[in-house]
């Protein structure tokens, strides 16, 4: 009987390795752990044994059982990993097609450097103000200082509109008078971002229609250092941690002293390159404390107050960052241009 | 403004290498910008380095000190074989050759044997590096042997556009008489010449003594002030000529000298030289003597023919009478143009009528000619903002009206007289009529300024001491004086834009910040009170509905906002009720089909469409910005704000599987502003069929949420489409009102509770008449289900015979659910059913079974 039970073992576990599919499987869990199955039947004659030898062979016949179903088991596992595997071994892709297109959608460069300006400018306690676009005379340039036929006019080529007096603004600085005006006697950190216009024949740096960032601090504690540092802060955050900023006398009526402020080229690091024409300095912004006569229009009293103001051309900045030759790509709103932001 | 370096330095000592002067300078506010070297070394790179990152354009020819130099030319001869060639015997100081040249200016000496006193001229030697003079531009060239025409030919006397003077190659240069022989030319005439950017605030600078005195205040070297003596040798000037000034206001100060029995011939070559260096072109000694002293001191002067002021005033000494033009008044400008004149402009007369118009061009009647015998010279003062209102009337420039129209000191008009007249003395000859005449009704004020150390603390940052502020503005020529801890400052009187008070003080903080240098002035963050803050809630929803419309993958663009209406025209079909609403309309437009500002969003976005058309099939694009509505009786537009988006081509970008290739539809765009309303939170939307000239009558609808118009959108006209270049495929396009947008976006909102028990689900059908607006159905399904209808979509409409003709099934799914509890299927049943009956009752409605 024991010999029977070892048969029984045998066979079956080489039966087991025969099998390579879920179906034969199946048949083998049916004829050899099956109700039928030699293994059972000797289960079911187990109570005709004599009784000393029926532990002997119940153990043994357990034995045989769990193996089997152990076995069977393992198998069964085997069998699945390997149907997975098989499937898997199948379904491979080619990785490097394309993947299904998006239509996505961008900002416009100029917004995203307007945003950036309004982020840096923001976290320095700076808010935009914004005012009109079609002005007075008055506010575009007697208030800033610029008298009738005075020739700092010559900086400025104006649209006239067929109303007298009624101007396309060529700068953002009329936002100055307004701000003030409105806010007098607070303390002032604004800037002025929006759309000027220049009566200027179109080329690849200039356009008669451009975006420009206007900035004014007033208090009764703000001076040119302040200005030096705000700004070079500004240049540091925007075009990199280590880069120089240059300040150079130069001239706008509406602010005393004036400055220009010059970065250092950030494509070639000071070392000339076509950008910035081999000087290693790139020009970025105008600035200035703002004149005694531009604060009195705006009704801060010079004598206690001072500050200072700044302008810069986000469209330049973008050109710079993004090496753009031609200034008019940025209206021209061609999606070859465009979808590359 | 172009500064020969050679006379810069007859005022002040400059040690510095070029490029480290031209960053001095350039800091300072006095942009260098190009350096042009007219034979003197060029500056090595080690100088370059110092003065590393200066924009600097550094260009032009030095001149081989061993090759090219000074030489006399003692006899000009003909050539054997040539008729336009010479020889000429030349000795260079070494050693004499023969030198072949072609110049025309040398053929009146050919053949007349040894020269009673030799030539001056320049001399190139076999291998001399210098510009071709045959070929167009700045080509260099080296010399070489050859041999022309049987004679040889090694070495040159040069033309100026040879030495890179000017394109002048007509003939040699011949030198003045006592230039010595055999020395580099560079030594004797090498110049280099800064050209610098003159703003408007350093008028002052516009002339060589005035970037000398910037020179000397920025390097600490002394000012060498001009010789203003003159050798007067002549009678009285006394009765000669008289002044009448009628307007001083425009006229503060004309003063006259008077120079006899001159010569008028050319000019020495050293002054053609340094007046071509500085961009004029030199006339005579006379004419050239007046623009010598204009560019050095910057004060214009006018030299008349003494004799025909004197036959104009019938044989009498003349009387120069200044006075405003008479309206309809005419005269001749030297530039042979005749002039009506403006009665602000003001005219230089005689007795006998107008001479010239002051401070900006001269009558060709009485100006200097070969035959003048006697020169009176006029230095006057303007009026600087008359001058411009002048020049840009008549649209007439000059050297002489762009100083008087940015403002020259009146003392500087006798200084110039003095200069000149001396000038015209030793290049002229003749003799210097003793005094001046000089009528000076108005000296301006040189104000006098007060600053102190509390005052360049509060506006530069810096803290100075009296003395040392007093020390800046000394190196300018200010006099100055200090009490206590302020400086008393007395404007020199070369300038005139330092204002008084507080004005003054800010004009003398950019002074003193220049010449202490920038550079030197510390960074420092503000530290001053920080304003109130306040949102700006405007541009913060505007940048959201971008946000918005990225996210929903439309792509930004920026337009021009100066349009036409003609361009403007193409978006309504043709025969269709115009825009006649009032534009605002530019003066004096640049282009012609950019001559006002825009009235419509659509119509820039359209444009763009087009242009993108044949580049991409799928378009979806938006602008935000202002359109511009003038109105009849403000002055300034109402710059509104708007929202324009346009959308075209198939639904989904094509790629290598398969997509949504179908073309957008009205409710592709619908869907674009749903989502864009839902992302701002702004309920109470009604969408309502609308009539609107741009748009397909059966396919636009207008927005509206309670009193406000958001816009209208739709498929666009067929009959606009065909008005631009676009493709059959249709195109739905949007105009938006922006401040209606930002008016409705809530401050906040408020969510619904996220539901703890499952809702009930179930599909509806109804049929209803096919005109019946799916909104009202809607509306029917959410009032009857009340709170239990938690969600409610529409999945499927249907026509087609199973249902009759006008008729159309509108099919929704469903979903009942109570914040209580889970429903129960009666419970869910009874909503149903009060459902079909009031979609029964109000709409007809048939339960699709
Ligand atoms: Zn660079």
């Amino acid at each position: 009987m024991l010999e029977s039970l070892n048969q029984i073992e045998r066979q079956a576990l080489n039966e087991l390795e025969a099998t390579q599919d879920e179906d034969s499987l199946q048949r083998w869990k049916v004829a050899h752990l099956g109700r039928n199955s030699p293994l059972m039947r000797v289960f079911d004659q187990l109570g005709a044994l004599p009784k000393e030898e029926r532990p002997t062979i119940g153990r043994r016949a357990n034995e045989v059982k769990r193996a089997l179903e152990t076995a069977f088991e393992g198998r069964s596992q085997a069998l699945i990993q390997a149907a997975v595997q098989r499937s898997l071994q199948a379904e491979r892709l080619d990785v490097t097609l394309p993947g299904r297109p998006i239509a996505r959608g961008r900002l416009h460069p100029n917004t995203q450097t307007l945003r950036r300006i309004y982020r840096i400018f923001g976290d320095m306690g700076f808010q935009v103000f914004r005012s009109r676009e079609v002005e007075t005379d008055e506010y575009n340039f007697e208030l800033l200082n610029i008298p009738a036929h005075h020739p700092a006019r010559d900086m400025w080529d104006t649209f006239y509109t067929t109303t007298p007096g009624v101007i396309l603004r060529t700068h953002t600085s009329p936002g100055q008078i307004h701000v003030m005006r409105q806010y007098a006697p607070e303390p002032i950190r604004v800037i002025l971002p929006g759309m000027c216009y220049r009566y200027e024949q179109v080329s690849a740096r200039k356009d008669t229609q451009f975006n420009q960032v206007e900035g004014l601090a007033v208090g009764r504690n703000i001076t040119f250092g302040d200005l030096k540092g705000t700004l070079t802060d500004f240049a540091r955050r925007m075009f990199g941690e280590n880069v120089r900023t240059r300040f150079r006398a130069s001239h706008f009526p509406f602010t005393e002293p004036s400055a220009e402020m010059d970065i250092e080229c950030f494509i070639c690091g000071g070392a000339g390159c076509s950008v910035c024409g081999g000087s290693g300095w790139l020009e970025i912004l105008g600035s200035g404390m703002v004149h005694p006569v531009v604060l009195r229009n705006g009704g801060y009293d010079p004598q206690i107050y001072s500050g200072f103001a700044f302008g810069m051309g986000p469209e330049r900045i973008t050109m710079l960052k993004h090496r753009i030759e031609d200034i008019r790509h940025l209206w021209m709103n061609d999606l070859r241009f465009l979808e590359q932001f | 403004m172009k500064i020969p370096l050679s006379w810069l330095k007859e005022f002040v000592d400059i040690q510095l290498p070029l490029p480290e002067l031209a960053r001095l300078l350039t800091m300072a506010g006095l942009e260098v910008e190009a350096i042009q070297v007219v034979g003197l070394p060029m500056p090595t790179s080690a100088d370059l380095h110092n003065a590393a990152h200066h924009e600097i354009k550094i260009e032009g020819l030095s001149w081989e000190a061993d090759k090219i130099v000074t030489a006399a030319v003692y006899e000009v001869m003909p050539h054997p074989n040539a008729d336009r060639l010479v020889l000429c015997r030349l000795d260079d100081g070494q050693q004499e050759h023969i030198v072949l040249t072609g110049a025309p200016n040398l053929y009146p000496y050919k053949g007349l044997g040894p020269l009673p006193e030799p030539l001056k001229v320049p001399y190139a030697k076999e291998g001399a590096r210098i510009y071709d003079g045959h070929q167009p531009g700045q080509v260099l060239t080296t010399l070489k042997r050859a041999r022309i025409r049987g004679v040889d030919s090694y070495s040159m006397i040069c033309s100026e556009k040879e030495l890179g003077i000017s394109d002048e190659h007509e003939g040699v240069i011949i030198l003045d008489p006592d230039a010595p022989v055999g020395i580099p030319l560079a030594d004797y005439i090498g110049d280099a010449v800064l050209d610098i950017a003159i703003t408007p605030n350093i008028a002052r600078c516009a002339s060589v003594l005035g970037v000398a005195r910037e020179v000397a205040a920025l390097t600490g070297q002394p000012l060498r002030q001009p010789d203003y003596s003159v050798q007067m040798d002549g009678p009285s000037i006394e009765g000669l000529a008289s002044i009448e000034i009628q307007e001083p206001e425009l006229n503060p100060r004309f003063v006259l000298g008077l120079a006899q029995n001159v010569t008028i011939r050319p000019s020495p070559y050293k002054v053609q030289l340094r007046l071509k260096l500085a961009g004029m072109r030199p006339i005579d000694n006379i004419v050239d003597a007046t623009n010598y002293v204009m560019l050095e001191t910057g004060q214009p002067l006018h030299a008349f023919d003494y004799d025909v002021l004197t036959q104009r005033a019938g044989g009498q000494s003349p009387t120069i009478i200044t006075r405003r033009a008479r309206s309809g008044e005419r005269l001749t400008t030297l530039d042979d143009v005749e002039r009506e004149l403006d009665d602000f402009t003001v005219l230089v007369c005689d007795t006998a009528g107008a001479l010239s118009i002051a401070g900006v061009m001269g009558g060709a009647e009485s100006e200097v000619s070969a035959n003048t015998r006697n020169i009176l010279l006029e230095g006057a003062a303007w009026n600087f903002i008359n001058i411009r209102r002048t020049v840009s009337a008549q649209k007439l420039q000059s050297e002489a009206a762009y100083r008087f129209s940015r403002g020259v000191h009146p003392a500087m008009a006798e200084r110039g007289v003095r200069r000149c007249l001396e000038l015209i003395r030793r290049w002229a000859g003749g003799v210097i009529a003793q005094g001046l005449i000089d009528n000076y009704p108005l000296p301006p004020r040189d104000p006098i300024v007060e600053i102190s150390a509390s005052d360049v603390r509060r506006w530069l940052g810096i803290d100075l001491t009296p003395q040392e502020i007093a020390d800046l503005l000394a190196r300018l020529e200010f006099k100055t004086e200090i009490i206590g801890q302020t400086v008393r400052a007395q404007t020199p009187d070369h300038r005139l834009d330092i204002g008084e008070g507080v004005v003054g003080m800010a004009d003398l903080m950019e002074e003193i910040a220049r010449i202490y240098g920038y550079e030197r002035i510390p960074e420092t963050r503000m530290d001053d009170e920080l304003p109130p803050q306040r949102n700006n809630l405007e541009l913060e929803r505007e940048e959201r509905i971008r946000d918005a419309l990225v996210n929903l993958g439309l792509q930004e663009i920026a337009t021009y906002r100066l349009t036409s209406p003609e361009r403007e025209a193409r978006r309504f079909p043709p025969g269709a009720a115009p825009d006649d609403l009032p534009y605002v309309q530019l003066a004096n437009p640049i282009a012609a089909d950019r001559y006002v500002m825009r009235h419509s969003l659509l119509s820039s976005v359209l444009e763009v469409v087009e242009r993108n058309a044949r580049l991409r099939p799928r378009l979806a694009l938006f602008e935000i910005g202002p359109v511009y509505l003038a109105s009849e009786e403000g002055l300034l537009p109402d710059e509104a704000p708007r929202l324009a988006i346009a959308l075209s081509g198939p639904r989904a970008p094509a790629g290598w599987q398969a997509a949504d290739s179908a073309p957008m539809d009205f409710y592709d765009l619908k869907g674009i502003l749903e989502s864009l309303l839902e992302d701002l939170h702004i309920t109470g939307v009604r969408y309502e069929p609308a009539e609107h000239p741009s748009f397909h009558p059966g396919k636009c609808a207008r927005i509206r949420v309670g009193e406000h118009a958001l816009g209208v959108f739709g498929e666009l006209h067929p009959l606009v489409r065909v008005n631009y270049e676009l493709p059959e495929t249709p195109l739905l396009a949007a105009e938006l009102n922006v401040r209606a947008l930002i008016a409705l976006t809530p401050d906040r909102f408020e969510i619904s509770a996220v539901p703890v028990f499952p809702p009930v689900l179930e599909d509806l059908a109804v049929v209803v008449d096919e005109n019946l607006p799916a909104d009202q159905v809607e509306a029917v399904i959410r009032q009857a289900g009340g709170k239990a209808l938690a969600d409610l979509r529409l999945f499927d409409v249907y026509r087609g015979e199973q249902i009759g003709a006008g008729k159309k099934s509108l099919a929704y799914s469903l979903a009942y659910q109570s914040p209580e509890r889970t429903l129960t299927a009666d419970e869910a049943q009874k909503i149903r059913q009060r459902i079909i009956r009031q979609l029964e009752r109000e709409l007809g409605a048939q339960l699709r079974s």
